[in-house]
């Protein structure tokens, strides 16, 4: 058991190592893309309805996180939830 | 992982982007919170402050308070009604660096018989003029159990939790953000007060059964991967829906969807949200083991049991201080109520207080409420 349990883990850090290398490559990209000068198909100026506070992620951090919390003592999943990732970057 | 950080973290330097990130907004939050249902009442305040220091650097600390007044189906069936007082205080810093930011952050909660310390860290890039934003993080928990009147009774957890995150507009109307995390546990995972329920004949009690102490496994993993999108309506209101996929090595295995739907009107904003959670259970769960030491593992938490759970939430928000208006140094005020109703329908855990014969136990069903109340300033 404890055996398999082992290769699981290890499957598991082999993939998110892969995964890893993938994003970083992605964001190689993404640093030359700075060059390139690719173009977004939704421009900056036309992000007001993504600005307006009702769009916001996490519009109420506090709140979330003690929701959060609740769940995570009443259930048995957690994770995947996750931060917002730094938003739509449209202030 | 380290080498894959430190890589990353090399590749963030050495790019000069082209466009700027912003920071979280200065803001401070102040929250009551009560939990009320299966004889459990938790509440407490949280206090959040955010507030930039120069143009890179946000710090946020943030204060929080459980109070704890137990009398749940768990402590009824096998020990004594308890009151307790968890303490949670974080601090964090943003640091941005072009379209590039990273966050450190550092938690600490304390109660009685449970210390906790998680040093965090993330690395978020901004990319395509800010179209997509790519996070990559890392957090690691060292946990020490204890056990109430036991002060010799000490053990240890640590844990590690791998996120990567990638938030994308879609449209001018869409936005959505995919998350994937990896977790895993080490050391003590038992809850030290918690009993398993074997069949006995020799019960004194007359019951049938008697309890001996669970044991869990020392290790978990597990995973989880979420999706949450959220789009703009033509009126202006906004509807938001997220699904997330969780299994561990404990073979639990979950789905959880939600619906929220948002609507402004004048200085309010409302809002209702549904939440929909199954799971099954772990392998080592049984409401009702054979013998004593049936199994090598062995554990009765109703949380790994095979459950179905709704949550019906009503949120109402009013902006006394908006545009045009200010307190001094503060531009926008709210103040937010909300409710949570929430109900869970165990599949496997059988209600021991219903007094029937072993066996013919109904199975156990929570309703709970939670209650929240918050004022938000930003400044």
């Amino acid at each position: 058991m404890v055996r398999v349990l082992a290769r699981y883990g290890d499957a598991m850090r082999s993939s998110f190592y892969t995964l890893g290398q993938v994003l970083v490559t992605l964001l190689l990209l993404s640093a030359a893309s700075g060059c390139s000068g690719i173009e977004p198909w939704v421009k900056p100026y036309e992000r007001d309805r993504l600005a307006d506070p009702i769009m916001a992620l996490d519009g109420d951090p506090v709140s979330s996180s003690y929701l959060q919390h609740v769940y995570e003592s009443r259930e048995g999943a957690r994770g995947g939830e996750g931060a917002a990732g730094g938003g739509c970057g449209c202030n | 992982m380290t080498r894959l950080l430190t890589f990353f973290l090399a590749a963030l330097l050495l790019c000069a982007p082209a466009h700027a990130g912003v920071l979280p907004d200065d803001r401070t939050d102040i929250l009551y919170h009560l939990y009320d249902g299966g004889g459990v009442e938790i509440d407490g305040p949280s206090v959040l402050v955010r507030k930039k220091a120069g143009k890179n650097l946000s710090i946020v600390g943030n204060y929080y308070v459980d109070m704890v007044s137990s009398a749940s189906i768990d402590v009824v069936t096998t020990a004594s009604p308890y009151t307790e007082e968890r303490k949670q205080w974080s601090l964090g810093a943003d640091y941005l660096r072009g379209d590039t930011t990273m966050r450190f952050g550092y938690t600490n909660s304390t109660e009685s018989d449970y210390d906790a310390n998680t040093y965090n860290f993330s690395v978020s890039q901004d990319m395509f003029s800010s179209l997509t934003t790519l996070t990559l993080s890392y957090a690691l928990g060292n946990d020490t159990v204890g056990k109430s009147g036991d002060p010799a009774f000490e053990r240890d957890l640590d844990k590690h939790i791998y996120g990567v995150g990638l938030t994308q507009i879609i449209t001018k109307n869409l936005i959505a953000t995919l998350n994937f995390e990896t977790m895993t546990d080490e050391g003590y995972l038992n809850n030290p007060y918690r009993s398993v329920r074997y069949l006995d004949d020799s019960d004194i009690l007359g019951r049938g059964y008697s309890f001996e102490e669970e044991l869990y496994p020392n290790t978990r993993t597990s995973n989880a991967l979420g999706i949450r999108a959220r789009y703009f309506l033509p009126y202006r209101a906004a509807i938001e829906s997220e699904y997330r996929f969780f299994t561990d090595t404990w073979d639990i295995e979950s789905h959880t969807a939600s619906l929220t739907y948002v609507h402004p009107w004048r200085d309010y904003t409302f809002e209702a949200k549904f939440r929909y959670h199954d799971q099954t259970g772990a392998h080592f769960y049984q409401d009702l083991f054979s013998r004593s030491e049936a199994t090598n593992f062995r554990g009765r938490d109703k949380e790994l049991s095979p459950l179905t759970s709704y949550t019906y939430r009503l949120k109402a928000s009013y902006a006394f201080l908006n545009d045009g208006k200010s307190w001094g140094f503060i531009k926008k005020g709210t103040v937010t109520a909300s409710v949570d109703m929430l109900l869970i329908d165990y599949h496997d855990f059988s209600d021991l207080t219903a007094l029937a014969p072993i066996g013919a136990e109904p199975l156990y069903s929570l309703d709970a409420n939670i209650f929240q109340l918050y004022f938000s300033f930003w400044y």
